[in-house]
């Protein structure tokens, strides 16, 4: 009897803890998919873009596409490694300026907009990247 | 009307033809963080200066806005033209021209209000720690006669000066982006300065706290409070400000701020509340 009450009682904790922290932003962005489209948005933005364009002249596309859609999905938690180089490597030598990395984070909104991504998920994965800010601009 | 049409076309004009000259240029912020322009001039919420510097421009950039406020209570009626200019996201220079009404006396007190701001530290958007910025308000009253009346210390001019942290936290409440400004003025000003500068019997510089918090419901749409102390050094009951506002910006060049502004007594007339209408816009 005692057991049952117990029982219950643990799954629905587990079940609650399902719900409340197991998922994760990288489940709420909408996973691979969603992911891959807001990346491909994203490369379309940039090669709209004349200014932000000049700093991938000499980019692989494939490899950025790639390295992007595993980045976007470690830092929300997804189930993936990151296989690319770190954004110091990565921004060295480019001397991106203040005005064209807060332009190229238009583009991400943009990019996620037309990804239909809500307001708020926007919000939380734009909050994981902004932390990197440091590791980009100016180097 | 006309006044208001000319100002109206004043901002727009130069937003329209201007902005679209220089389109992709000076705007390195996101969009709805540069704040809105306060009623002293100063880059801000509508009626707290913030630590941000005017304009979406970033530390390699300048940026100019134009911007006009009007706000109404039963007997009294602001009007606020102004401009400012943000020097590399560093340093902010503002001008605004004050006509302060009395609706139901008859006549208007003028006031000019030169603004400079300097950012002493930190990113309010990417930043750990919010944006901090120091600034003055250096004001000269046009018209005497009324604060000597009510037994001003001085009515030509004075200066406050203040210390203000702004903080945009990114996805905090349910990934709703929240804004939050903290500003602590030095001032002798009685009704900002419509009624001259402290009184016999307070002739100091008086720290008032003042604050701004909002939610930004969307990349266009801001709502919050504000808070402005004020001392009442006239004893004649003057109360500090409130207001609850929505603002609407649709693109950089452009903000609308409508806000429903509780001014409490002044000179006598107590209850004075009304509506708050500001339209900031690009000038380059």
């Amino acid at each position: 009897m005692s057991g049952k009450v117990w029982g219950v009682i643990i799954l629905t904790a587990a079940l609650t803890a399902c719900v409340t922290t197991n998922v994760t932003l990288y489940q709420q962005l909408g996973g691979d998919k969603k992911v891959e489209l807001i990346v491909d948005n994203f490369i379309e933005e940039i090669q709209f873009n004349k200014k932000i364009f000049q700093y991938f002249t000499e980019s692989d596309v494939d490899r950025f596409r790639e390295k992007l859609i595993e980045h976007i999905c470690v830092i929300a938690d997804g189930n993936c490694q990151y296989t690319g180089d770190t954004m110091q490597q990565v921004h060295e030598g480019m001397n991106i300026t203040e005005t064209d990395f807060n332009t190229t984070v238009d583009l991400l909104i943009s990019a996620m907009t037309k990804a239909d991504v809500p307001h708020r998920i926007q919000n939380q994965l734009l909050q994981r990247l902004a932390k990197l800010r440091h590791e980009i601009l100016y180097l | 009307m006309t006044s208001w049409k000319t100002i109206l076309s004043a901002i727009l004009l130069p937003t329209l033809f201007v902005g679209s000259l220089y389109a992709g240029t000076n705007d390195g912020k996101l969009l709805a963080t540069a704040g809105v322009t306060q009623i002293e001039g100063s880059a801000g919420g509508g009626l707290v200066p913030w630590a941000v510097i005017s304009g979406y421009g970033s530390r390699d950039e300048v940026a100019a806005t134009v911007s006009t406020t009007q706000v109404s209570t039963t007997d009294y009626r602001l009007d606020v033209t102004s401009a400012a200019i943000g020097l590399y996201d560093k340093v902010e220079l503002s001008y605004a021209k004050q006509r302060f009404t009395l609706s139901s006396l008859g006549g208007d007190i003028q006031q000019e209000v030169f603004g400079a701001k300097v950012k002493l530290y930190g990113d309010a958007v990417y930043g750990v720690w919010p944006q901090v910025s120091a600034g003055l308000h250096h004001k000269r009253l046009k018209d005497y006669v009324i604060a000597d009346a009510v037994g001003a210390k001085e009515s030509s001019s004075n200066t406050d000066y203040y210390l203000a942290a702004t903080k945009v936290h990114l996805g905090l409440a349910a990934g709703f982006n929240v804004v939050w400004n903290v500003t602590g003025r030095l001032t002798k000003a009685n009704q900002t300065g419509f009624l001259g500068y402290g009184s016999v019997s307070d002739t100091s510089h008086n720290l008032m706290m003042e604050g701004s918090a909002g939610i930004l419901l969307s990349r266009n749409l801001v709502i919050g409070v504000e808070y402005r102390q004020k001392p009442d050094n006239l004893g004649l009951g003057e109360d500090d400000w409130y207001d609850i506002f929505v603002a609407y910006v649709p693109n950089k060049n452009v903000s609308l701020t409508l806000a429903w502004a509780k001014l409490g007594s002044i000179a006598g007339a107590t209850g004075q509340e009304g509506l708050f209408l500001n339209l900031t816009g690009k000038l380059w």
